[in-house]
């Protein structure tokens, strides 16, 4: 712990670490300093000189934001002179500023409203000619307005600090200065808007919600990012039942204000004119729309019928449902239909890597240890691709705590740019480079290792020795793609396991086929596909099976199906998700979209339909089921229900199963790619279509 | 993009002359002394310095925003300078600027239709105790009068 | 090259090879006892040379006089890190032209300074920060590197002490803010020429994040003779705590305008009438700006003081870079006020709000004045804007436009008043 420091502000003497800056302190005791370009967590720039403060015994104000705290200092945030001061910088700021507040998106949530708000200057005495500029669009997605902008370096620091991007900067000098993009008169980077929700003002602004509507005609519904597996909180705004925008802006959940482009704008695969309103019913080589009532009777007869003759059922649940809707899913299809005929698109060996780290405790690598860890080596993962937050975080930790960065991948990663030591591989070398590594890694005294799809089965146990041999602390972290990849796993959707990772011999019920087994085979009668495309590029095996599909679009699997049922998509559900560093978290509903239901209600009727008794399948009560008999997911309620998330305890035990390496692969995605659900993103399109993303993977 | 000999020299040993590590130092000095080869700051030119100085060219365009010198545009052949700031102005130079606007039919900032003169009204050029002053080129004049600036003007018209 | 005729009243110190033959080559250098205090400082200790530039009283000639010797005694000499030296050669506060003189006719006698200081601080290598507008002074500063390389002045093992020491030369490209310190070591960095935040200081973090001893031409040009003749002596010529001589650039209503090296504590009507022979046309002196255009101006009646930095802070200006301004009685100091804030309009480098749109909002008030337009409110006006900037901008720059704003209006107000009231009887429509 470093030294305490004593201090007064505003009469309130105050104990803080040393090296605190005055602006902070006086947080922890509740007095807010106003500023604009001091934004915790990214460089320091006094440019703004809102946060001008009085110390006794300095001859002039001083900037709250750069002054560390000393001991004995007195300070004073809203003295007459700081009044002044505050109220002359906003004059002055306003002189060239265009104030067309009425039609300026920010309008209501703008910082630049609030202070004139609090601290003055609402009557001007300029009365001079304001400097004017065009607006500019620099990309699909980011318009840029100068004569808002107040220069507060925000979104060039975000996008150079924060992202590792660094397409944004300053060009001319003096009252000319403005933000330029890295082309010239385009921007080519991660379009990620994190530039555009970090502004204070009105100057830059997004594409997707340009003069769309006033921020409190909204409604704002914060929830979990369905895209990929990291678990990005976004707070979507609500609007007729649409979603119009995506934003962390309040810096809540694990990812403070971190969304990629995924998080924040392609939700637009939500209000997507293809979205399915209703079950349709395959009638020669025709889809005919059908009522619910008509399809679940159908679905429900055909699966009591093949049940009773004991025939052979294959389902196949999505890692974007939710986990009470993969906890039903695997119970329906043990309990229900007496199978182990259960598996998903497997995308990293979460399995192996709890095998072989069983009878260890606290080896599961948390969310938290990527900003604290001491260093850190990513194996065969373009890491801000794939896992965008993850490698936010992991800057960070660089940036505050200079965390050394080692990657081994197979080609050019944007962690090359920190990175300690950058080695290049060709598959199957990976081990043999970590090896190289082992004395540096040693030294550092902590290492956290995340690796992708290319350590599998013996690689993991091979990396595990390896990382053990060190010496030193080590964790782990196995990737997995999507929103509740994690989940499924966690929930036994595989044929081997049950939730929990205990061994599904223990149900008594034969070993069940996986998803390769369940697609090629000829015998299959009932196949059953929840939010999932195995068959986009192949055709079923046998054109006797009964499929059933739960999709919010007719997607190539769905072409196939007998009965199409169309479900609700994350946005439109409650339930839980847990991310790829196993914090559970809470999906909260925000639009609706008619004619779909949610998966888990789907299960329910079909399962009333068949007459089986399976549970309540409100979400709130599987997901109490799933907290009382999952091992691990004893989590307490409240932090959950507040927004929060909650980790789910790390398995130290045996999991004696065949892992079946070849069946774990992860999709690839990309920044700008999402499984089907980009596809029915315009702005991702969009975006694929602009010239030169930043890498490739 | 390749430069003279002299200029290739010239950059090479510019790059010796920061530490290890640091050539983005480079950056400025290169920037100037190759517009006065090429005549501008060219896109081309910001690409080619951004990668000899291991920089983005973004914070090559940067730099070029910032400092006066550097021009996007061509100047013309003589680019002729005056200052009017305090030191200039209390003897003249505003006027000298004029005189220099009138005779050249351009303004600040302006380049002669046939691309020989441009003109600037520049700030402080530390001649000020031998003020006016104007350059032309890098080449300082000193108190210099209308009559004087006639003068210049018409030799550097003749040698053309 | 010398642009105006000597003074017999100038101390030459710094300038005394200025009108040699050939006075920046390494022969003259060395023929009048050139580099012999490098020689001396190599039996010197580093605490002994810092000892001795405290005892000289040199002040910094960069603009804010602060104590040379104390500045190097900040740098931590045993941080692991390699130190370096940097020159301050932007000189672009209006009104100075000195550094150019120094450079031009004595560059060995800067590069001698700069070693000196390299001594006293275990430094490796330096920079000489130039302005781009003086080419011709980078291409001599060139030379006499290249000729102190060649006689084993610079480089590896000089003159056999075993002491390393590389210089070069480094080329701004028009900022005037780059003459802060702050904003030099970015630009030398190669980036916009925006400061930093302090601290820290240069001396703990400088060029390249490494420990720095920074100071302007002037001063290290002090420093050769400091070490040769003794730190007393060199105080001995100046005034108590103002050590030595300076170079005084007078321009503007004298007759006699030029740069000369005078006493510190030379007085200031002396130096305008005997050594530069007296306001112009025999006009009456109206004002003094007394150090480069960033200094709160003098009124006549307030110029018989003498030119150091302490009797300048009593009489609430400044001695700055040493530009002495001298205006008569013709001055239109509307417009001189207008010219100067345009200066600094153009020169603010954007960072920080109060200076970035105080200059910007200024310049327009005060064009608006100087066209007559406008009433005595807008006179309040600008001296409370200005007020309102000092002190509260980021560096320095913000306050350079305020003062000499404020001590304009303040001290002249009749003639922006006189302006307004002659607009308006000029006008062809009664304002009523
Ligand atoms: C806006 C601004 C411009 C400056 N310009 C110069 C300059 O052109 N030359 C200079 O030597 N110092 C200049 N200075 C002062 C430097 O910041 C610094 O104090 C000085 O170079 C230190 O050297 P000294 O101690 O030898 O004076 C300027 C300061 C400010 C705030
Ligand atoms: S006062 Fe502010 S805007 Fe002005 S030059 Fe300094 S930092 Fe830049
Ligand atoms: S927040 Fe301190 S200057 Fe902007």
């Amino acid at each position: 712990m470093a030294d305490l420091i004593n201090l007064t502000i505003d009469g309130k003497a105050i104990q803080v670490p040393a090296g605190t800056l005055v602006i902070d302190a006086a947080k922890k005791v509740g007095i807010e300093i106003p500023a604009f370009c001091y934004y915790e967590g990214l460089s320091l720039q006094a440019a703004c000189r809102m946060c001008l403060v009085e110390v006794e015994k300095a001859p002039k104000l001083l900037a709250a934001c750069t002054l560390p705290v000393a001991e004995g200092m007195v300070v004073h945030t809203d003295s007459p002179a700081v009044q002044k001061a505050r109220k002359y910088t906003l004059e002055f700021l306003l002189t060239n500023h265009p104030l067309d507040c009425p039609v300026c998106d920010k309008g209501g949530e703008c910082e630049l409203q609030d202070m004139v708000f609090r601290y003055g200057a609402g009557e001007s005495r300029f009365t001079e000619v304001k400097q004017h500029v065009d607006e500019k669009q620099w990309s699909p997605i980011v318009f840029y307005d100068a004569p808002r902008c107040i220069l507060c370096y925000r979104c060039v620091r975000i996008c150079n600090e924060g992202m590792g991007v660094g397409a944004l900067g300053i060009t001319n000098r003096g009252v000319t200065a403005e933000i330029t993009p890295s082309h010239g008169d385009h921007l080519e980077c991660d379009e990620c808007g994190m530039c555009i929700d970090i502004c204070p003002v009105g100057a830059l602004t997004s594409g997707t919600y340009r003069y769309k509507t006033r921020p409190w005609e909204m409604q704002h519904v914060g929830t979990i990012c369905t895209h990929c597996s990291n678990g990005c909180k976004t707070t979507l705004g609500v609007r007729n039942n649409q979603i119009v925008r995506a934003n962390n802006r309040d810096r809540s959940g694990i990812n403070g204000e971190f969304l990629c482009i995924k998080g924040r704008y392609a939700f637009d695969f939500n209000n997507h004119p293809d979205r399915l309103q209703s079950p349709l019913m395959r009638v020669g080589s025709q889809f005919e729309p059908i009522s619910w009532a008509q399809a679940l009777e159908i679905v429900s007869k055909k699966f009591q019928e093949v049940r009773e003759r004991n025939g052979k059922f294959g389902i196949i649940g999505s890692n974007h449902t939710t986990n009470e809707e993969n906890y039903y899913l695997q119970k329906f299809a043990r309990q229900g239909l007496g199978t182990n005929n259960i598996d998903h698109r497997r995308t990293g060996d979460v399995v192996s890597l709890i095998d072989a780290l069983s009878g260890a405790s606290g080896k599961l690598a948390q969310f938290s240890d990527l900003y604290s860890t001491k260093a850190a080596l990513v194996i065969s993962s373009d890491l801000s691709q794939q896992h965008p937050l993850l490698a936010f975080q992991l800057r960070a930790n660089y940036r505050h705590h200079q965390m050394k960065m080692y990657a081994v991948t197979p080609g050019p990663v944007r962690e090359d740019k920190y990175a300690a030591r950058s080695i290049r591989v060709e598959p199957g070398g990976e081990l043999q480079a970590v090896e190289s590594l082992r004395d540096e890694l040693k030294a550092n005294g902590e290492l956290l290792v995340i690796f992708g799809d290319a350590i599998k089965g013996e690689g993991v146990r091979k990396l595990v020795s390896f990382g053990e041999s060190l010496g030193i602390p080590v964790k782990y972290l196995a990737l997995v793609d999507y929103s509740n990849s994690r989940g499924a796993l966690d929930m036994g959707m595989v044929p081997e396991l049950l939730p929990g990772y205990r061994p599904a011999s223990e149900n008594g019920l034969e070993p069940g086929l996986n998803m390769n087994e369940m697609l090629a085979a000829p015998d299959l009668d009932v196949l059953w596909v929840v939010g999932e495309n195995p068959l986009e590029n192949r055709a079923p095996a046998s054109d006797r099976t009964f499929i059933v599909v739960q999709d919010m679009f007719l997607t190539e699997t769905a072409q196939y199906a007998s009965i199409v049922l169309p479900s609700a998509s994350a946005y439109e559900k409650t339930g839980t998700v847990t991310n790829v560093t196993g914090e559970v978290q809470r999906l909260k509903r925000g639009p609706k979209t008619m004619g779909a239901k949610p998966d888990l209600e789907i299960f329910g009727l079909i399962a009333k339909g068949m007459g089986l008794n399976l549970g309540t399948w409100t979400p709130d009560a599987v997901f109490e089921e799933i907290r009382q008999t999952v091992r691990g997911y004893n989590v307490p309620l409240p932090v959950i229900a507040t927004g929060g998330a909650a980790q789910t305890a790390p398995v130290n035990g045996r999991v004696p199963v065949q892992v079946r390496p070849e069946l774990i692969r992860s999709a690839g995605d990309t920044l700008y790619t999402s499984g089907s659900l980009g596809r029915y993103s315009k702005t991702l399109s969009a975006v694929v279509e602009a010239p030169g993303a930043l890498y490739k993977p | 993009m390749t430069f003279s000999p002299k200029l290739e020299e010239k950059f090479a040993a510019l790059l010796t002359h920061y530490p290890e590590g640091r050539q983005r130092a480079a950056l400025i000095p290169m920037l100037l002394y190759a517009q006065d080869e090429v005549g501008a700051i060219t896109p081309e030119l910001v690409e080619e310095v951004a990668k000899r100085c291991g920089v983005t060219p973004l914070q090559v365009d940067e730099v070029v925003g910032y400092y006066s010198m550097l021009h996007r545009k061509p100047l013309g052949k003589y680019h002729i300078q005056v200052c009017t700031n305090i030191s200039c102005m209390l003897v003249g130079g505003e006027e000298l600027f004029e005189h220099a606007c009138k005779k050249l039919g351009i303004g600040h900032k302006q380049v002669t239709p046939d691309g020989l003169f441009s003109l600037e009204e520049v700030e402080c050029m530390g001649a000020c105790s031998w003020a006016p002053a104007i350059q032309i080129g890098y080449e300082f004049h000193h108190k210099v009068t209308p009559e004087k600036l006639d003068e210049l003007i018409e030799a550097l018209r003749k040698i053309q | 090259m010398l642009y105006n005729e000597p003074s017999p009243l100038e101390v030459r110190v710094l300038t005394r090879r200025f009108g040699l033959p050939n006075s920046a080559s390494i022969d003259t250098y060395l023929a009048t006892d050139g580099y012999k205090a490098l020689e001396k400082a190599f039996d010197m200790t580093p605490d002994e040379i810092i000892e001795e530039v405290k005892t000289s009283n040199l002040r910094g000639r960069g603009g804010a006089g602060f104590p040379t010797g104390m500045k190097w005694g900040f740098v931590p000499r045993n941080s692991p890190k390699p130190k370096y030296i940097v020159v301050n050669g932007d000189e672009s506060e209006p009104g100075t032209c000195k550094d150019r003189l120094l450079i031009e006719n004595d560059p060995h006698q800067l590069i001698e300074g700069v070693l000196i200081a390299a001594l006293a601080v275990g430094a490796s290598r330096g920079w000489i920060y130039i302005r781009g507008e003086y080419r011709y002074l980078i291409e001599i500063m060139d030379k006499a590197i290249a000729e102190a390389y060649a006689r084993g002045y610079l480089g590896k093992n000089i003159l056999g002490r075993g002491f390393d020491f590389d210089l070069h030369t480094h080329t701004g490209a028009g900022a005037y803010e780059c003459g802060e310190e702050s904003a030099l070591l970015e630009s030398l960095e190669g980036k916009r020429g925006v400061p930093r935040i302090r601290p820290p200081f240069p001396a703990v973090s400088g060029a390249f994040q490494c420990p720095t001893i920074l100071n302007n031409v002037e001063t290290f040009s002090a420093v050769p003779a400091i070490i040769r003749d003794g730190g007393a002596a060199f105080a001995a010529l100046g005034t108590p705590k103002n050590g030595g001589t300076r170079l005084f650039c007078l321009s503007g209503h004298v007759n006699k305008p030029g740069v000369y090296e005078l006493p510190m504590g030379f007085n200031l009507l002396r130096m305008i009438n005997e050594v530069g022979g007296g306001v112009r046309g025999g006009r009456a002196l109206k004002a003094v700006i007394p150090g480069g255009s960033s200094c709160p101006i003098l009124k006549a009646e307030e110029c018989d003081l003498p030119m150091d930095y302490d009797s300048l802070a009593k009489a609430k200006s400044m001695l700055g870079s040493g530009g002495v301004i001298v205006m008569d009685e013709t001055t239109d100091m509307v417009k001189a006020a207008l010219r100067i804030m345009k200066f600094y309009q153009h020169e603010s480098c954007g960072w920080c709000i109060p200076c970035r749109e105080g200059t910007t909002w200024l310049k327009k008030l005060l064009t608006r004045m100087d066209e007559g337009r406008g009433s005595s409110n807008d006179i309040d006006l600008i001296a409370d804007l200005a007020k309102n900037m000092l002190g509260r901008t980021f560096c320095p720059l913000g306050d350079a436009a305020a003062m000499p704003t404020i001590s304009i209006v303040e001290k002249f107000r009749e003639e922006f008043e006189a302006k307004l009231a002659a607009s308006r009887t000029q006008s062809k429509f009664v304002v009523v």
